[in-house]
């Protein structure tokens, strides 16, 4: 870093303007180690995708035609199994005349997801209206039995439709019920906060696979039977509690992130506590606790896959059947591969989205 | 009549009061019908089926086990099997992590881009399916007699992955691990304690290396006393016949987990350590220059400490739920705590009493290591009224 010490007599004397040459051999070459640094890291980037290209395009095979052996003698990916398995992945054990059914209630519910990401449609009535509208469409759609479209019950739902649905239900549940804990949480009657405290802390210690299995395998067993929904709903609402418990905490910190003015102003206001609540502290507590929202949304959404432990049929359980079967045995590199794609394109849209967000909010303009 | 006003007039105490009762009302109701439909199944409370034998197998366990064994100690396997997946597991991704960290925050544009590539693929496909995957790939390796080897000491086969292991009788090894474990955490304890703080920074450092040495000692004189009848103390894992003997033998499944949670764990603890090196003000690194100290000391002396503290609080959190995320065992058959209480719920019935020592299981792993790194967390925080929590 010698360059850039100034041993000129004079204080106010700006360092020597770099030229882009001399910058990008300051960056890539500026010392021995550095440079022995950029080669190796340039192999391994070269090699790497050298490797990639050949195996996912140059020698892989694409047609169907051939069947499954023809991809057992190539070098590369079999993406054949993609092309004759697809449908089973999306759609699961849904019948496959309807399967058009399925697709257009899981693009109802993707559009409804990203028009709600608009920071022109937020506002409570908006985004309920929408949500409510969307999810009813969604189960009108795929359950049927109404509007002349036959009945397909929670059994035989599957696919990426089912890993949005459960998403899209557990965020509009987990929400609200993320609101009440922090509420419940913060309130000045411990009877309350004492308990729902308990309860959020306990749900953040165990792990999300344990909740998941005590309301999908054991409720059943203890609990009577005409006090049990069906699965599907159970675990939803399993997932609900567990997502409500880390949501509320990220609600809180919100909340307590704000001056305490704010809740004393309002009081000398005469606003009642609903009011406050609604109109002062909540919406501004959201906008702060937005960043960990996303994030939390992130995480949700990949914690879906997790209900393939509990036999529903979901996006990676559909993916296990599609190279389970005896024809596919072998390619099931490529299955996960397209399986971690789909999954890798919902997940990192929604982090990039957050990222927006925050720099939206660092200018001022949220 | 809106449903706010409602609440205003009736006033939120009384809400709230309402709603306590409502509360315990819903509980009681439950814990009857919970107990009702138990009594009908003819199930027997109570933990005394912890004493009866399980007659099941166990595919993987440190301690031996037999089927003839009782259900309390399958659980005790279950909890050492969570544990030495965790702590493995812990270990790994914080190495990973630590190199994704660095490179990221390298100024190196090469390096920090594979970084960059590395972080944002493995962290942003779900753990479980990463799990599945790695597991298809370990099940779907050569069969031993064409095992994938490496300098003939680590080999790859469909039946797990053998490396070098000790001969040693469990007890020791479970005594060794212990030493090992408590040797470390007192020599870092007092490199950061402020107990020694007057002593000087030199007698704590010989203090520290003399605990290690010990340590070392201790841990080889254990082994070699609890070594095995009449066969060398290392064993290093060799093609014989149809099968690979002898080494230390990881099952396919703990050798995917292990994989999978420490590329994943790897790739978040990586964001964290470079937020961590990134909350470090660029003055106090300047002011280490300008007293002329030489990069490595800078890192060591001023960017690492600095790091530390910011990165503690996150990593600890981090930590919780990698330990958590071993439950993934049941997706490829490691029987790890959750698989064991899912399978003695199966097979013996007791559900409520499982699922209370399963609760208490996780329970305890997670308040020991949040302590235990909240201990570290407050003895390395600055000290007095300006310090930010």
């Amino acid at each position: 870093m010698s360059d850039t010490t100034n041993r000129d007599a004079e204080l106010n004397i700006r360092p020597p303007r770099q030229s882009g040459l001399e910058q990008f051999r300051a960056a890539y070459f500026g010392s021995i180690p550095n440079t022995l640094i950029t080669l190796g890291g340039l192999l391994a980037f070269i090699y790497i995708g050298w490797s990639l290209l050949h195996w996912a395009f140059l020698d892989a095979i694409f047609s169907v035609e051939g069947g499954a052996q023809a991809c057992q003698a190539a070098e590369g990916a079999c993406w054949s199994v993609i092309f004759a398995r697809w449908r089973l992945m999306f759609f699961g054990l849904y019948p496959y005349e309807e399967h058009w059914r399925s697709a257009l209630a899981c693009i109802i519910v993707i559009g409804v997801g990203v028009l709600s990401c608009m920071p022109a449609f937020w506002s409570a009535r908006k985004l309920a209206a929408m949500w409510g509208g969307g999810l009813l469409a969604f189960i009108v759609l795929m359950r049927g039995g109404v509007f002349g479209l036959s009945l397909i019950t929670e059994e035989q739902w599957g696919g990426l439709s089912l890993t949005i649905f459960i998403f899209a239900s557990v965020a509009l549940i987990g929400m609200p019920m993320a609101i009440a804990f922090a509420l419940m949480r913060r309130s000045a009657f411990p009877f309350i906060s004492v308990p729902i405290g308990l309860v959020i802390d306990t749900v953040r210690s165990l792990p999300l696979i344990t909740i998941l299995f005590t309301v999908a395998v054991v409720v059943p067993v203890v609990v009577p039977s005409w006090l049990l929904g069906d699965k599907l709903y159970r675990v939803i609402g399993g997932m609900a509690l567990f997502f409500a418990a880390y949501q509320a905490e990220i609600i809180r910190s919100g909340i307590q992130s704000l001056p305490v003015g704010q809740e004393e102003a309002s009081k000398a206001l005469g606003l009642s506590y609903w009011q406050r609540m609604t109109r002062i502290i909540l919406p501004q507590a959201f906008r702060r606790a937005l960043p960990p929202t996303i994030n939390q949304f992130v995480i949700t959404f990949k914690e879906t896959s997790l209900i393939i432990i509990v036999g529903l049929f979901e996006f990676l359980a559909s993916g296990n059947a599609a190279y389970g079967s005896g024809e596919w045995a072998f390619a099931y590199v490529e299955v996960y591969v397209f399986i971690g794609l789909v999954y890798f394109i919902f997940v990192f849209s929604l982090s990039r989205y957050g990222a927006y967000l925050e720099r939206l909010m660092r200018v001022g303009k949220l | 009549m809106t449903f706010a006003s409602l609440v205003t007039r009736l006033g939120s105490r009384r809400i709230q009061a309402g709603l306590a009762v409502a509360t315990v009302c819903l509980l009681s109701f439950l814990v009857y019908s919970v107990q009702q439909e138990l009594m009908r199944q003819g199930i027997v409370s109570g933990f005394d089926f912890l004493w009866r034998s399980t007659g099941w197998d166990i595919s993987f366990s440190l301690i031996p086990y037999s089927i003839s064994d009782p259900y309390w100690k399958v659980l005790l396997i279950g909890l050492t099997n969570t544990l030495f997946l965790g702590f493995s597991g812990l270990a790994l991704a914080t190495l990973v992590g630590v190199l994704a960290g660095v490179a990221r925050t390298a100024a190196n544009p090469v390096l920090n881009a594979l970084g960059t590539i590395y972080v944002e693929t493995f962290r942003n496909v779900p753990l479980i399916l990463q799990a599945f995957f790695w597991y298809a790939v370990f099940t779907h390796m050569p069969p031993p007699r064409k095992a994938i080897a490496f300098a003939d000491m680590v080999f790859f086969s469909s039946r797990g992955l053998y490396v070098p292991g000790l001969n040693v009788s469990d007890g020791a090894l479970a005594l060794c691990v212990l030493v090992l474990v408590a040797g470390i955490v007192i020599s870092l304890w007092l490199r950061v304690t402020r107990c020694l703080k007057g002593r000087g920074d030199e007698y704590r450092k010989l203090i520290a290396f003399f605990i290690l040495l010990t340590m070392g000692v201790a841990v080889v004189a254990i082994a070699a006393s609890g070594r095995l009848e009449g066969v060398p103390l290392v064993t290093i894992p060799e093609l014989r016949g149809l099968n690979i003997k002898g080494g230390f033998r990881m099952t396919s499944e703990f050798a995917a987990l292990l994989t999978a949670m420490s590329l994943y764990g790897g790739a978040y603890l990586g964001e964290i350590i470079r937020a961590g090196f990134l909350a470090v003000e660029p003055g106090q690194i300047e002011a280490a220059k300008a007293l002329g100290l030489r990069p490595w000391r800078i890192f060591t002396l001023v960017r690492l400490p600095l790091a530390i503290r910011a990165i503690l609080p996150t990593l600890t959190n981090q930590y919780v739920w990698l330990i958590k995320a071993t439950t993934l065992g049941v997706a490829v058959g490691f029987s790890d705590f959750f698989l064991v209480i899912s399978t003695s719920i199966n097979q013996s019935g007791q559900t409520v009493e499982l699922l209370l020592l399963l609760m208490g299981g996780f329970l305890l792993i997670n308040y020991t290591l949040g302590s235990v790194m909240n201990a570290i967390n407050r003895s390395i925080a600055i000290k007095g009224p300006s310090s930010r929590k």
